[in-house]
């Protein structure tokens, strides 16, 4: 039983706490990025042959190496896909109007999308890290501290990106394309069809440069006990701040 | 001191003014009307004392705060319920008066206010499921729920039924009594007819009458109606003749004149002069619509 709240709870907490309750009753959201990834993962790795260590992956097994991509995929699904929806539909149904006549400030409502859509994929990820040690043997990232900043980094990029949708669309269909060309192409870079170990040396440098596909590749080093290297955590800082400063630039209350 | 000044403001949109010198003053527990026709500018100015809108030029003042510098302390004196505007769809009537509660320093109780706006039985229902009339309810409660010296209503009553509409307009006239100012925009006649004090007729971005809605009828012309059926023909001189008349109009073979109260003393003796009974005789007042085409018509010319 609620009791009335009292000012002092904190605006932005109960902000969020409101956003949270409402992501929880969106059950396509949490289809898509909690438990698909995973469920992909699953599936890849019930089919025997996935199952057995390749030469030309280095030795690793094709399951060990969709774990990044299933990690990746609820950043993606989450920030490019469900994000700009929910913000475009804020905006286009005036929900961020009426919050800009009370003491709280709109931004508080899209810091607390962030917040909502960035721990969920944190959640997905951190799931499909334990049901495949679980399931398929696949060890935890050797290198645990470098594993965890370049999922904050990806976290990062992935959610600056759907900000960036989310500015540039005037309405929610638009929001739906825009986040479509760019859902496809950043799976693709997180390795989903080729993973990035696959690819040839040119695609990866290239793919290299993209948000996710050095998000894929600086997982792949924590996960092997390297550090990431800075040139991939460097590519994906460097997106992240272009990424913020053009969607802060860009993006419309109205 | 003014509970709201609007002095002067003007609002462009690409060159063309929307907005083009507007002042009045809103004194406080008063209920302010703003009236006119559609794209006369009401929304794009109460948009401005709401803040969410920075004016071109003029001044605006809200219990002595600028809308615009001071924001946030107007956001706490001043409740908004705006026109287009909907609340997260899956969000419950009782989450959104918990959540909007917890914005302000003193919430007032939302339990008690949802009660006075019949919402008690809707509490769990999500914002999308509810109908026209309990949505406005619920914005009229977040309105309040602030505890505001001011509350700003922006066509409040459209979309709802004619019962509806009333129990809204004696709610507002509640809001009133428990002190806060109210200003009202809307474009129906009746609505400010019953509910306000003063009224500003808005035509075309510039203020064209303010007064009181029985001032506004009496100042323009032809605000007494007479309507008779004369036992034989009237001289049609005659009848043009009578003082202070607006308008002369005949239907099968009733008279319809408009004027003053002088023309009725008038229209009486030319009656008992002529030795003509007048049947059905009907003397009533001029309503707020006619008061109001007359004076939109005036700033058209």
């Amino acid at each position: 039983m609620s009791t009335v709240a009292a000012p002092r709870t904190g605006r932005s907490t109960a902000v969020l706490k409101a956003e949270a309750r409402l992501f929880r009753r969106e059950p396509g959201a949490l289809f898509w990025i909690l438990l698909f990834p995973t469920l992909l993962l699953v599936i890849l790795g019930s089919i025997p042959s996935f199952r057995q260590h390749q030469a030309d992956l280095g030795g690793l097994r094709t399951v060990d190496v969709y774990v990044p991509v299933a990690v990746l995929l609820g950043m993606i699904v989450g920030g490019l896909q469900s994000m700009p929806q929910t913000l475009t539909g804020y905006r286009e149904r005036g929900i961020l109007r009426r919050m800009a006549t009370t003491p709280v400030r709109p931004s508080t409502l899209l810091s607390a999308q962030m917040l909502v859509y960035g721990g969920a994929a944190l959640a997905s990820a951190l799931l499909t890290l334990a049901v495949a040690r679980l399931g398929f043997d696949v060890p935890l990232p050797k290198q645990p501290f470098g594993y965890v900043l370049a999922l904050l980094l990806a976290v990062m990029v992935a959610l600056a990106l759907g900000s960036l949708v989310s500015a540039l669309s005037p309405t929610t269909k638009i929001a739906g394309a825009i986040g479509s060309a760019v859902f496809f192409p950043s799976m693709f870079c997180a390795g989903v069809w080729l993973p990035v170990q696959s690819m040839p040396d040119v695609m990866a440098r290239i793919v290299g440069h993209t948000p996710f596909g050095a998000a894929a590749q600086a997982l792949n080093q924590a996960a092997a006990g390297h550090w990431p290297g800075w040139g991939h955590l460097g590519v994906l800082a460097m997106w992240i701040l272009l990424l913020t400063g053009a969607a802060s630039r860009w993006f419309r209350w109205e | 001191m003014p509970v709201i000044e609007v002095t002067d403001l003007r609002k462009s949109y690409g060159g063309r003014p929307v907005v083009d010198g507007v002042s009045f003053a809103v004194e406080e527990g008063e209920i302010f009307g703003i009236l006119g026709p559609n794209g006369a500018g009401k929304t794009t100015t109460v948009e401005c004392v709401e803040g969410l809108r920075v004016p071109d030029a003029g001044r605006v003042r809200v219990t002595g705060l600028d809308p615009v510098a001071e924001h946030e302390q107007l956001t706490r004196v001043l409740g908004a319920q705006l026109q287009e505007s909907e609340l997260q769809a899956k969000l419950t009537v009782r989450e959104a008066l918990e959540l909007y509660a917890t914005f302000y320093p003193r919430p007032a109780d939302w339990r008690p206010l949802a009660e006075r706006l019949g919402l008690t039985d809707k509490l769990s229902t999500r914002f999308a499921k509810l109908s026209g009339g309990q949505k406005q309810r619920l914005f009229i409660a977040l309105a309040l729920i602030g505890g505001p010296r001011v509350v700003v209503l922006d066509e409040l009553t459209t979309g709802l039924d004619p019962r509806a509409r009333r129990d809204t307009w004696q709610l507002i006239e509640d809001v009133r009594a428990s002190g806060v100012t109210v200003l009202l925009v809307t474009h129906f006649m009746e609505e400010a007819q019953r509910l306000c004090d003063r009224i500003a007729v808005i035509d075309k971005g510039r203020v064209a009458a303010l007064d009181t809605p029985s001032g506004l009828i009496r100042r323009s012309a032809g605000s007494t109606v007479i309507t008779f059926t004369p036992s034989a023909p009237l001289d049609e001189g005659d009848l043009n003749a009578l003082p202070a008349l607006a308008s002369v109009e005949h239907k099968d073979a009733r008279i319809t004149l408009s004027g003053t109260d002088e023309t009725v003393n008038a229209v009486i003796t030319l009656l008992a002069r002529c030795h003509i009974t007048a049947h059905q005789l009907r003397v009533s007042d001029a309503t707020l619509d006619d008061a109001f085409l007359d004076l939109t018509k005036e700033a058209a010319a």
